[in-house]
């Protein structure tokens, strides 16, 4: 259990590097994916370079820091690389000191990889191989140099960073120079998501009878609600049916009116035809 | 947009009436062929059989036994056993018996002659590893039982023919005693087994077969060790090679006693060159040795004394020996001249008298000869006559008899490595094209008889004459481009390295070729084809030219061996240029890119991590110069359990300039810990697949945006401990992992554990999602899972008046270098099949409704459709998702008997489904490969866009001949009747 320690320790370091001149730090944020500097709350974010290489301090974690001072392992280097150069520190991860003014104006001039390494193991470091991850320079320049990481973890393992701008990089890449040459930085730590599991029906199953008989219950309506279209129709033919009942006398007493009906309504029919007649 | 969703509505809708796909018997054949093959023929055995069909029983590389008709080469029956299960010996046992022995000496298993039907298996265990023995001797009885001979595992075994059952077994436990033959001289009760022991020691044991009790055990050493194998010139004498393959040992053993003698090859051969192999072969009195240029036959005549007898400097092919009578043995010899195989069958005792010399005309495609079986037969003048087998390079099999190729099997095909596709010639006057409709009448006879068949009036002949009329369309089978696409050619690569065009009609074999350049040669001593590329397909300002593929291959096993090239045109099958890299390849990568003459631009990267650009032009430089900042790539290490993703640096710096070479750099890493991740399946998109839209749009008029992207990666990683089979494992500890990785910058995108999971995995990725398959440990079932993966940042473009006012970023450009924003969904469902490949439909422009194809372990293919692997399946759905053609979530997946795509048929050995699309858009074409091909044409939403092949085109006309002529009937009538009104 040792090592969950470390972990938990190692994830507030990192936490507590992201947030340098905060003061209050919640702990919730360590087991969700949220990231610690956000976006929508830029009166958090430093506008300094993370100052020092040393923890912040801060009251109601100290205790625990202290605990991780006397465990340095981990602790990790970040290198970095600009172009094709080879890898030089930049540092530990807790405090970027380095800035980029003696290399970067150049790499962003020519818009090459700005790469950086971490080791694979947090433990024993570099592990079985350092981590890589780069992005176009010119992604970075903000009002400082912004960066964010996404750090796949898996135990002590680093599986993967994913290194870029916080935002979005459009792609015809403009020549822009920071207005100061450090670097702000944002870091999420990210772990394996559970799988949703495969729905399991057994219940039903099981109970297959029942939860049918359950299921017929509740659809059984009223009979009127079933069957109102049927009935309205045939109430009407049954009305209709009876009021011509009750017309039949009338019409036997009146035997003409149907057999004038019939003239009338064929010389109303015959009416245009024999105007075409005319014509 | 709303016409499009209208669309897909109407498609959803017209899918989801009829979701099944299937098949009526009488359009079996129509659309689909079959075709069934062995493999390459290890072994062949002949039915002696007096009475009956003449057979020949053969087992193959691809572990198929199989009864072959002697007389027509089709298969009477077969039986594919276990990739793992690989067949070390059959023969034929009372006659009427197949005896197999596999799996390394440990399954024998019996088998009826006539029909295939398996009489007993039984298992045999041994102390140790060893070589595997199986005799049958005609004669050696036990109880009036025939007793069949297995040495295996270190021990011999004496088992009953009639009933497997293991009668005595002796165990040969010493252990550096490496058994090299096992003899039964046939009218004696004893075995000898004779080895090698520690190297330089030759052990001989005598056994007696009815009991197995050790009667003697000799042994001699001897100082200049052994090598290779041993050729057995009599039943008790062997000829063994010493361990620098320059000096030949003549062992014999005769009554027991060892006695020996040293002959160095330089003696019988003054011109020797190098150490010397020796073929084996079991002629008496003969054997063969092989140095680099020269075959010598070399005779033993009495005492140990050795005599040359022939020597060639062709290739040449050796059968074992087949006893014609008491005493004389008869064998075969195959050489090879220029155009031509001379065969000719000699006597043992006999070098210089010929029994039978013919010589057979042989297409140079065919290759060397491999292996040759002889059979005899009695002629009708009662003399002795004399058939072959022949195997040859390109793994095909011939039967020759009188000097004639009786027939042939093309079994290439049973092992093909990777598949592409061709389109055919267009048609055009030049063109010679199968002649179209026989005449007018023919046509118009043919459509009154489908008319009769639709209106139920045809008699049982006129059916069957329609049914054939069908089948033998004229027009599937034509050799130029149709306007549907469905003509194509499908072009194979097989392990043999040999070419093969098949046409998607009827499967015919359009042209075969066998590459120069896979051929065995000095610079490259054992090439191995690898992938299949298309390189140049003409169309728009090229279409003069044939379309060409790229053949891949390299010379040995290792992958940092060199590399071939070699383009062959598609219409021709001719090679027209290969190239002998002097760098590896480990990688290709086709470029999107074309040049002027539509060449497809290659980069190769070789196992130093530097990239090759070909075609090694100065326009595809300039083009590639263009591009060079554009170009990403990533490497899986499988052993290391690290991803990489690699970008162009500058030239090569190397003391050559080549300009056509470039360094590279990595630019992201991915490293699984290797205690608790290996990597087990990686999968990408299809790289020419086409996505109709981006927008889905779903249930409440809501859209949602697929993230598509070409550059992503599925990964499936399982515990270390849990790649082993299924159930080697608890629950506890085994996990496996699937990751969507962006290959451009290295972020996962996605990653979800799916705990007490175990792998094989298989999967398929295509537009927005991949679903993979797996074993669920907690469950005890297969379980198939779906990942869709979604763009958040266009989900805000749902406002019209955005739309209107241009305020959408719909066109601006994707870096993948933002932060992406993506959602995904998942959903996971149990599955009854263990799978052996799974692919998914491709139509050309991606519209309609997609399929997933599954290879089952049972080697059918089964369609699936996408609908059933959908995220947003809930138990309930409502109103407007069921409209949506969402359908109500179950546990499992269901298996619909009639989604069959192979019906009633079975790709034996299942390697590979590939899906090709066609020009018409309902349609697509599948390809199932294994041991026997399967071809067909898939409509996933039933083919919408055009009238069926059955569809009555007489019927039609009649209906409207008939209604025109019923317009003009009462026309005329209503006239006449105006006129009477008028005149009235």
């Amino acid at each position: 259990m040792k090592w969950v320690e470390v972990i938990v320790s190692f994830i507030l370091t990192l936490s507590f590097l992201s947030f340098p001149s905060c003061g209050f730090q919640s702990d919730e944020l360590l087991v969700d994916d949220e990231e610690f500097g956000l976006e929508g709350a830029p009166q958090h974010r430093s506008p300094e370079p993370i100052p020092t290489r040393s923890p912040p301090v801060t009251s109601p974690t100290r205790k625990r820091h202290s605990d991780l001072d006397s465990d340095s392992k981990i602790q990790f280097s970040l290198d970095h690389a600009f172009g094709d150069s080879d890898f030089s520190p930049a540092g530990t991860f807790s405090a970027r000191l380095k800035t980029w003014s003696h290399g970067g104006q150049n790499l962003l001039e020519s818009d090459d990889f700005y790469r950086i390494r971490l080791p694979s193991n947090v433990l024993s470091p570099p592990g079985r191989d350092f981590i890589i991850s780069s992005v176009k320079a010119r992604c970075l320049p903000r009002e400082s140099l912004d960066e964010h990481f996404v750090i796949h973890m898996e135990g002590v393992n680093v599986l993967a960073v994913n290194y870029g701008s916080p935002g979005s990089c459009p792609y015809p890449r403009n020549l822009k120079l920071p207005a100061k040459w450090s670097f702000s930085s944002h870091t999420v730590l990210k772990n394996s998501e559970q799988a949703p599991r495969a729905p399991v029906f057994t219940e039903e199953i099981l109970g297959g009878e029942n939860a049918e008989g359950e299921v017929v219950q509740p659809a059984e309506r009223s009979f009127w609600a079933k069957y109102w279209m049927y009935l309205i129709p045939l109430g009407l033919i049954v009305m209709n049916a009876i009021t011509q009942a009750m017309n039949m006398p009338e019409e036997q007493a009146t035997g003409q009116v149907p057999a004038q009906g019939q003239p009338s309504a064929g010389a109303v029919q015959r009416g245009p035809s024999s105007a075409v007649r005319r014509r | 947009m709303a016409i499009r969703s209208f669309f897909l509505f109407i498609l959803f809708f017209s899918s989801s009436l009829s979701p099944v796909f299937s098949l009526y018997e009488d359009q079996v054949g129509l659309m689909d062929w079959h075709q069934q093959y062995i493999g390459k023929v290890k072994q062949a055995v002949f039915s002696s059989q007096r009475a009956g069909r003449k057979r020949v029983v053969v087992s193959t590389e691809e572990n198929v036994i199989a009864s072959l008709d002697l007389r027509h080469g089709e298969i009477f029956w077969r039986h594919l056993l276990g990739a793992d299960d690989v067949i070390d010996g059959i023969d034929i046992g009372l006659g009427k018996y197949v005896i197999t022995l596999s799996s390394g000496g440990s399954i024998l298993r019996s088998w009826n002659l006539p029909d295939g039907q398996m009489v007993w298996e039984s298992s045999l265990q041994g102390p140790k590893h060893s070589k595997s023995f199986l005799l049958v001797p005609t004669n050696l009885k036990f109880d009036k039982d025939n007793v069949l001979v297995v040495f295996s595992n270190g021990r011999l075994h004496a088992i009953s023919c009639i009933d497997g059952e293991v009668l005595w077994k002796k165990d040969f436990e010493a252990e550096s005693f490496e058994v090299q033959q096992v003899i039964q001289p046939p009218g004696s009760d004893l075995i000898y087994v004779v080895g090698f022991a520690a190297s330089y020691q030759f052990e001989m044991y005598q056994i007696n077969a009815k009991n197995g009790e050790l009667l003697k055990h000799e042994s001699a050493s001897f100082s200049s060790g052994f090598s290779g194998e041993v050729s057995l010139v009599s039943t008790e004498t062997v000829v063994a090679l010493d361990s620098t393959g320059s000096i030949l040992l003549t062992i014999s053993f005769q009554d027991g006693k060892i006695s020996s003698q040293q002959t160095p090859i330089s003696n019988l051969v003054e011109d020797s060159l190098g150490p010397a192999v020796i073929i084996p072969s079991s002629v008496s009195g003969i054997f063969a040795i092989k140095t680099d240029a020269v075959t010598v036959f070399i005779r033993v005549i009495g005492e140990g004394k050795l005599e040359v007898v022939e020597k060639t400097t062709h290739e040449i092919a050796v059968s074992d020996a087949l006893s014609i009578s008491e005493d004389q043995q008869a064998f075969a010899l195959i050489q090879h001249a220029s155009s031509e195989i001379h065969l000719t069958v000699k006597l043992a005792h006999d070098w210089d008298g010929n029994l039978l010399k013919e010589s057979v005309k042989m297409d140079w495609q065919r290759g060397l000869v491999h292996k040759v079986f002889i059979n005899n037969y009695i002629r009708t003048d009662r003399s002795y006559g004399f058939r072959v087998l022949i195997v040859m390079e390109d793994h095909s099999l011939l039967l020759l008899q009188q000097g004639e190729i009786v027939w042939s099997r093309e079994d290439g095909l049973a092992s093909i490595i990777d598949v592409t596709t061709s389109e055919l010639p267009v048609e055009r006057n030049g063109v010679s094209v199968a002649k179209v409709e026989h005449n007018l009448f023919e046509w118009l006879k043919g459509h009154m008889l489908k008319l009769k068949g639709t209106l139920m009036l045809a008699s049982p002949e006129d059916m069957a004459a329609i049914q054939s009329m069908r089948l033998k369309s004229s027009e599937k089978s034509k050799m130029t481009r149709d306007h549907n696409g469905f003509r194509k050619l499908l072009i194979v690569l097989t392990r043999a390295g040999k070419l093969f065009a098949l046409h998607t009609g009827d499967g015919r074999i359009v042209w075969s070729h066998l590459l120069r350049s896979l051929h065995k040669s000095e610079a490259c001593q054992s090439p191995i084809g690898l992938n299949l590329y298309q390189w140049q397909v003409p169309h728009h300002h090229a279409m003069d030219e044939n379309p060409s593929v790229l053949v891949v291959s390299r010379c040995g096993p290792s992958s940092d061996t060199p590399g071939v090239l070699s383009f062959v045109d598609t219409y021709t099958g001719k090679e027209l240029s290969s190239l002998s890299l002097d760098h590896a390849v480990v990688q290709v990568i086709p470029l999107p890119y074309t040049d002027s003459t539509e060449q497809r631009l290659h980069l190769l990267i070789n196992a130093d991590k530097h990239a090759h650009l070909y075609p090694k032009t100065s326009e595809a430089l300039s083009i590639f110069k263009r591009e060079f900042l554009n170009i990403y790539w990533y490497s899986v290490e499988d052993q290391n359990g690290i991803i990489k993703g690699h970008a162009l640096k500058c030239k090569c710096t190397g003391e050559v300039a080549d300009e056509f070479c470039f360094d590279t750099r990595d630019l992201w890493s991915v490293v699984f810990p290797s205690e608790s991740e290996k990597i087990v399946a990686t999968v990408t998109r299809k790289l020419n697949e086409v996505v109709h839209t981006q927008a889905k749009v779903v249930a409440d008029q809501d859209v949602m945006y697929k993230y598509i992207s070409r550059n992503l990666l599925f990964v499936a990683t399982v515990a270390p401990k849990g790649s082993g089979e299924i159930g080697s494992v608890t629950p506890e500890e085994s996990w496996l992992v699937a990751y969507l990785i962006d290959t451009v910058t290295g972020r996962i995108l996605h990653r979800v554990t799916h705990h007490g999971s175990q792998g094989p995995v298989h999967a398929v990725f295509s537009e927005n999602w991949v679903v993979y398959h797996y074993f669920n440990l907690r469950a005890h079932r297969y379980e198939m899972s779906v990942i869709e993966i979604y763009d958040q940042s266009r989900a805000d473009n749902k406002d019209v008046w955005k739309l209107v006012l241009g305020k959408h970023n719909l066109t601006s450009p994707i870096s993948l270098f933002s932060r992406p924003e993506v959602i995904t969904k998942s959903q996971s469902y149990f599955f009854t099949h263990s799978l052996k490949a799974i692919a998914v439909t491709s139509t050309a422009k991606g519209i309609t409704s997609k399929q997933l194809l599954l290879g089952t372990i049972g080697d059918q293919v089964l369609a699936l459709d996408k609908r059933f692997l959908d995220p947003r399946r809930t138990v309930n759905p409502t109103q407007a998702e069921k409209e949506e053609g969402i359908i109500p979530l179950t546990d499992s997946l269901p298996i619909i008997p009639q989604s069959y795509v192979t019906h009633a048929l079975r790709v034996e050995g299942l390697r590979g489904i590939i899906t090709v699309p066609a020009k018409l858009e309902s349609t697509t074409l599948v390809f199932a490969h294994g041991v026997d091909l399967f071809f067909t044409q898939l409509a996933p939403s039933r083919t919408y866009d055009s009238l069926t092949e059955d569809f009555s085109y007489a019927l039609l006309l009649i209906t409207i001949v008939a209604l025109v002529a019923a317009i003009f009937v009462t026309w005329r009538l209503s006239e006449r009747k105006e006129l009477q009104e008028k005149w009235r």
